[in-house]
């Protein structure tokens, strides 16, 4: 009781003492805050349930999500041991769904790893040189902002063959623009002020001010971003498995799924229906999350 | 009924729910204001600013307003419905702020923004509100109302706009007017330029003024009398006279602390902040 | 030996045809370990020639020379140890993600200080901040807190010449006082050269021995403080100038 006390009472220090116990200060306040906000929690909550769901997969699986039985087919939901019921092939949906969590999870990380950093890199570039750098590189984004995704995706199928890592490709491809953009309005407004200038005065090199200096305040407009964007990428994939893009069969892929009970869906609504209920969670979870990550990382600054 | 002050406030209070508990603005002060310029002086955080908006009922949740008395011209407005707070805000209690890049509407010109004004106060025609509004350009020393009529407030200097801001709130004839901070946003030439006009127009139409500044010096010069917050209480209240015969310690410091270009000192006087200055109860500046 | 020499300095923004001048023609001299005073109204050019001076303004014409050497189009890393600058807003000049320790830290870093650690608490004893504030963020600072920082920031150095930007403009009468104190002590303690920039002649008169009054990107008059006291001003402005200000009842 007592050390639970104390740790709290070192965090919220008015004076800390060292690098760490600042930094660490800094990360407890914002989680305070975030943890103030009901409806984050709730989405922080989803979140993290979906991800214990898909880690512990082959521990919470029922049946083989692969294993086929048509004398089982497209039972209810609770019937025979299988709690979400079971599909056109006779396989358990609620297995599936877990391991489908897998995926989605996978799809959303490489997005997450490659869009938003090069975005970064081409957004504070472009800003900070100015000039025609930042000409040539705002008409490159431009460019990759007119293609619409499904589109490419489709183009990268074409040429590539489907499956997950192309769908990811084609993705990526197409969120990493407004990345840019917001990197570069940011930086467009940091640049003039007084703290770069400064800097620049003890003779930092460009490569240090926008590394050291502007990406860690672009950083949290992203997060925000992405997170709120997290929903549309994994629609997006849904919608290129729904498509049959994406993952192949017999994936069991949330979009995949759902295109396959397609044909079902007026008597045995639950094929589709379910899939589709979990695609709606995690896309509502990552939204509200993104709400409340952005009053932790983004508050109005106190000018008074 | 009407020999009522303008402006009667007792024991107000301005409180902010936060995370941490209930953080007070303003902490119980008391004022009359006639037909008289009242000068508000205090650092930022003494809770001056919060008077102001206080008065005019503009405090937003989180925040809220307590007070044993808030009176305009005898009439009670605490417990007044927000429909005719709005009749109020404008029609008899007008406010002019700091910046008018700030507090101008950019998309309106400033001619749409007077007649506005008006119109929102007085059932009035558009020509007449046009008129009316050309003749309080007029009087607030603009030397070619038509043409600042078509402007928008970025094609005008940082003085002319706060003359414009004084225009529009007095255009519907307030009986209260609440200035806070003027003049500093504005060069020190157009400042005196600026305050005389308020001046004028203050003692032509008979109003009160709640001049809410910074600046001390600048108060004793252009109000009647001054009432010093500190910490969300006032600390002392003077005739503007008698400012050099200020009794408490924390007037005496802002007096000293500022250089002085005719008395040159080696080093300034530095204001020991006294803890017991926050405990102490406010001062009535009631008359 | 001048430690600043400025001759027929132009600044001017934009190009061609829209180009405009905020500074125009601007000759002076500062004189190693003085204090000179830029006053004029906003738009005047003040601002300006300090950020001509430190290397912030793009476009100039004209000659400078600051401790000896001749200023181009770049500064070298040896100008920017002998010339540092304190900016107005003390709430835009701390960079709102790092602590007091890393901004000065970095800055020795940069100039190859060594004992940094030590120098670190010198340092913040030297503006009158307690080793306390050495891992707060700048959101945790109040305003002249955060103005004793950037002076520190500055100081980190060692330089020689000091350009102040309006430095108390923002801040409440009792701190600036402080700050002004402050400013005095460093000035005496390690001999350094101003240039201050500000509207306030009260504030310029305090800090400064001589003061050149702008007015549309021109000097209208360079005089001494003495003779500003005794309003022996020579141009009609500054006599407005002078006049608009005197504003004390004591």
């Amino acid at each position: 009781m007592s050390t639970s006390q104390g740790l709290r009472n070192w965090l919220l220090s008015e004076e800390p003492t060292s690098r760490r116990q600042a930094r660490f200060a800094s990360w407890y306040k914002g989680w305070l805050t975030l943890r103030s906000n009901k409806l984050t929690m709730f989405g922080l909550y989803v979140l993290a349930f979906l991800l214990l769901c898909a880690i512990f997969a082959p521990v919470l699986a029922t049946h083989d999500p692969f294993a086929q039985d048509l004398g089982q087919r497209l039972l209810k939901p609770g019937e025979n041991g299988h709690l979400f019921g079971t599909d056109s092939l006779g396989r358990d949906i609620y297995s599936r769904l877990l391991y489908g969590a897998r995926i989605s999870i996978y799809i959303v990380l490489l997005v997450v790893m490659v869009a938003p950093l090069v975005g970064l890199i081409v957004g504070t570039v472009s800003g900070y040189a100015g000039g025609w750098i930042d000409v040539l590189l705002m008409r490159i984004t431009d460019i990759f902002l007119a293609f619409p995704r499904l589109i490419l995706a489709l183009a990268f199928v074409a040429a590539l063959g489907a499956g997950i890592e192309n769908a990811v490709l084609a993705i990526s491809l197409t969120a990493w623009p407004p990345y840019a953009r917001i990197a570069r309005a940011e930086t467009l407004t940091i640049r003039n002020s007084d703290y770069i200038h400064a800097i620049k005065l003890q003779g930092a090199d460009p490569f240090r001010i926008v590394t050291k200096h502007i990406w860690p305040l672009c950083i949290s407009s992203l997060v925000i971003r992405v997170t709120l964007d997290m929903a549309g990428i994994i629609l997006t994939a849904a919608g290129l498995g729904f498509l049959g893009l994406g993952a192949q069969p017999p994936s069991p892929e949330w979009g995949a799924m759902i295109s396959e009970g397609r044909k079902y869906i007026l008597d045995y609504w639950w094929v589709a229906t379910i899939p589709g209920i979990a695609i709606f969670a995690i896309s509502l979870a990552f939204n509200l999350l993104g709400d409340g990550l952005r009053d932790v990382l983004d508050p109005k600054e106190d000018n008074s | 009924m009407t020999d009522a002050p303008l402006l009667d406030l007792e024991n107000l209070w301005v409180k902010f729910r936060t995370r941490s508990g209930v953080f007070d603005a303003v902490r119980g002060i008391s004022f009359t204001l006639g037909k008289e310029r009242l000068g508000i002086v205090g650092e930022s955080g003494s809770g001056k600013s919060m008077t102001g908006r206080a008065v005019l009922r503009l405090i937003r949740p989180p925040g809220f307003i307590e007070a044993d008395r808030l009176d305009v011209h005898g009439e009670d407005i605490l417990s007044l419905p927000e429909k005719r707070m709005r009749q109020l805000r404008g029609g008899r209690v007008s406010m002019i702020m700091q910046d008018p890049k700030f507090s101008l509407n950019p998309v309106m010109t400033v001619g749409q923004q007077l007649v506005e004004a008006l119109r929102a106060h007085e059932k009035v025609s558009r020509s007449e509100a046009h008129k009316r509004a050309l003749e309080v350009l007029d009087e607030v020393a603009i030397r070619d109302p038509k043409r600042v009529f078509d402007l928008y407030p970025h094609e005008v200097s940082g003085g002319m706009g706060q003359r414009i801001m004084i225009a529009m709130m007095l255009l519907p004839n307030p009986e209260i007017l609440i200035a806070d901070e003027p003049t500093s946003a504005l060069d020190v030439s157009v400042q005196l330029q600026v305050l005389d006009i308020i001046d004028k127009l203050v003692r032509d139409r008979g109003m009160g003024l709640m001049f809410i500044s910074h600046d001390l010096n600048l108060v004793a010069k252009f109000c009647d009398r001054i009432i010093i917050m500190y910490a969300g209480r006032i600390v002392e209240t003077c005739k503007a006279g008698e400012l050099r015969n200020a009794q408490h310690p924390y007037t005496l410091g802002l007096l000293n602390s500022v250089p002085d270009l005719e008395h040159p000192r080696d080093h300034l006087e530095v204001l020991k902040r006294d803890p017991a200055w926050r405990e102490a109860p406010s001062v009535s500046a009631r008359v | 030996m001048s430690a600043i020499s400025i001759n027929n300095l132009c600044v001017w923004f934009g190009v061609g045809a829209e180009r405009s001048y905020a500074v125009q023609d601007v000759s002076f001299d500062v004189a190693d370990g003085e204090s000179f005073g830029l006053v004029g109204e906003s738009g005047s050019g003040k601002s300006t020639i300090l950020r001509a001076i430190a290397g912030l303004a793009p476009t100039w014409s004209g000659k400078m020379s600051v401790a000896g050497e001749t200023l181009g189009p770049k500064r070298s890393k040896s100008f920017y140890s002998k010339v540092q600058m304190v900016f107005q807003d003390p709430y835009a000049s701390l960079h709102p993600r790092q602590t007091v320790d890393r901004v000065l830290s970095e800055a020795m870093n940069l100039h190859g200080v060594e004992n940094i650690d030590t120098r670190i608490g010198r340092l913040l004893d030297d503006v009158g901040l307690g080793p306390g504030f050495r891992f707060r963020y700048p959101h945790q600072l109040s305003g002249g807190q955060r103005q004793r920082v950037a002076i520190a920031r500055a100081l980190a150095c060692d330089p020689s010449i000091l350009l102040l930007d309006e430095p108390t403009s923002a801040l409440d009468v009792s701190v600036q006082a402080e700050i002004l104190n402050l400013l005095v002590d460093l000035r005496r303690e390690h001999k350094l050269t101003y240039v201050m920039v500000s509207h306030d002649l009260g504030v310029v008169g305090h800090l400064c021995e001589r003061i050149g009054v702008m007015k549309g990107g021109r000097f209208e008059e360079v005089l001494t403080v003495d003779a500003m006291r005794r309003s022996e001003a020579q141009s009609p402005y500054t006599q407005h100038l002078l006049e608009s200000s005197i504003n004390s009842i004591r």
